[in-house]
């Protein structure tokens, strides 16, 4: 089977055609430099911090911020690699290590931020006792965790944005969640860049890889030879997220497209979900009594955890 | 027909006797969904329509990054 555009061997098939090895790349990467466009994404006077945790999707999205920049001639933007070490075994030690290699090969600064030096705990030792009653899996202490520690390490790296791997599967699994679970409040805050509401203490999050399938960008970071070892989270077979994404790639098996129809769907949506969330909203955001950092209420999330874990 | 398969998720091999033609044909016959793996023979990423040969040796890699 040849390329829909030239004589090459196609290396996957894509909605409107085959594609060859250099034709998907090109098609790839003005995919995601259309979305950064689109959503203004990045601007010239820009600090962003990459979210990265040395995956596919972080790798992808560090190589490809670097090149929009050069290409673009944004010689003014700086940008960094960040990730959180949640110091989870047999698992983020491998991906960190891929990561440290990556950054050093395209000379990118990168700081790591572990668990244990801001809550004292890694992953695997706090959940059991912040999840003794519900007996839960570890991803509602690991979100909240990621999430603070990225918006304020990035802030206080001086970042005005930051960037995520997201990609299109992530977005589809998350809108799925919350319409199952009625969560329209929280469905507001998703999309390829965040915010209902604007706040100086929270960075802007921004998706480049919004509208990239898993397996485009898992087939992009193989043929660029990104050097990544296959690992997974000791944690990600279990939970409600790999059955919604077990359903969707069903789904998608059989009518292709299905997962990009999802998301145009909620991209039509989302400015009345927004809309509806600014209205209803009667507080605005609060700061954390506790440590200074944004919060739905007195005390952050962050440091609730960090409560039980005193506790114990 | 024989085919030598390399599974990245297990990290497994094994050769499997198959009676199909393409890549779709294997990773039916290996119960495998499409959207959740790139097939790789000789360093050669495949499409689905892509015809298999007696004593292919392929690797199913999994595009799914849990975490
Ligand atoms: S699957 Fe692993 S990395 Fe992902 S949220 Fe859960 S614990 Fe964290
Ligand atoms: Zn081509
Ligand atoms: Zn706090």
């Amino acid at each position: 089977m040849n390329c829909s555009q030239c004589d090459q061997k196609a290396v996957l098939t894509l909605q409107h055609g085959k594609a060859c090895k250099r034709h998907f790349i090109n098609y790839f990467e003005e995919k995601v430099f259309k979305t950064m466009n689109k959503y203004q994404m990045i601007g010239r006077s820009d600090t962003l911090g990459v979210a990265a945790s040395g995956g596919k999707d972080s790798l992808t999205v560090l190589y490809l911020t670097k090149k929009y920049l050069e290409k673009n001639n944004f010689v003014n933007t700086s940008f960094f690699a960040l990730a959180i070490d949640e110091g989870i075994h047999n698992y983020r030690a491998k991906t960190l290590q891929d990561l440290e290699i990556f950054c050093e090969q395209y000379k990118i600064k990168l700081t790591i931020v572990r668990t244990t030096e801001e809550f004292g705990a890694t992953l695997d030792e706090a959940y059991p006792k912040v999840n003794k009653d519900t007996h839960k899996k570890p991803c509602n202490v690991c979100g909240v965790w990621r999430r603070y520690l990225l918006n304020k390490h990035a802030r206080a790296l001086g970042a005005t944005k930051v960037i995520t791997g997201h990609n299109l599967d992530d977005e589809a699994q998350a809108i799925m969640m919350n319409m199952f679970k009625a969560n329209i409040s929280m469905a507001a805050h998703i999309g390829p860049i965040t915010g209902v509401q604007e706040h100086e203490l929270f960075v802007t999050r921004v998706k480049p890889l919004y509208f990239c399938t898993e397996k485009e960008t898992r087939l992009y970071a193989l043929l660029k030879g990104f050097a990544i070892e296959f690992t997974e989270c000791p944690y990600s077979q279990e939970g409600y997220r790999s059955q919604i994404q077990d359903m969707l790639n069903g789904m998608e098996e059989k009518y292709s497209g299905t997962k990009q129809g999802i998301i145009n769907s909620f991209l039509a949506i989302l400015p009345l979900l927004r809309e509806k969330e600014q209205r209803e909203k009667q507080e605005s955001i609060k700061i954390c009594t506790s440590c200074g950092e944004p919060a739905n209420q007195e005390i952050c999330n962050a440091c609730k955890i960090k409560e039980v874990l005193i506790e114990k | 027909m024989k085919i030598g398969i390399f599974k990245e998720r297990e990290n497994s091999r094994e050769t499997i006797d198959f009676t199909g033609k393409s890549v779709l044909d294997l990773l039916r016959h290996l119960q495998i969904n499409s959207e959740t793996v790139l097939v790789v023979r000789k360093n050669e990423v495949l499409t689905e329509e892509e015809l298999l040969e007696d004593q292919d040796r392929v690797d199913i890699l999994s595009v799914i990054s849990g975490g």
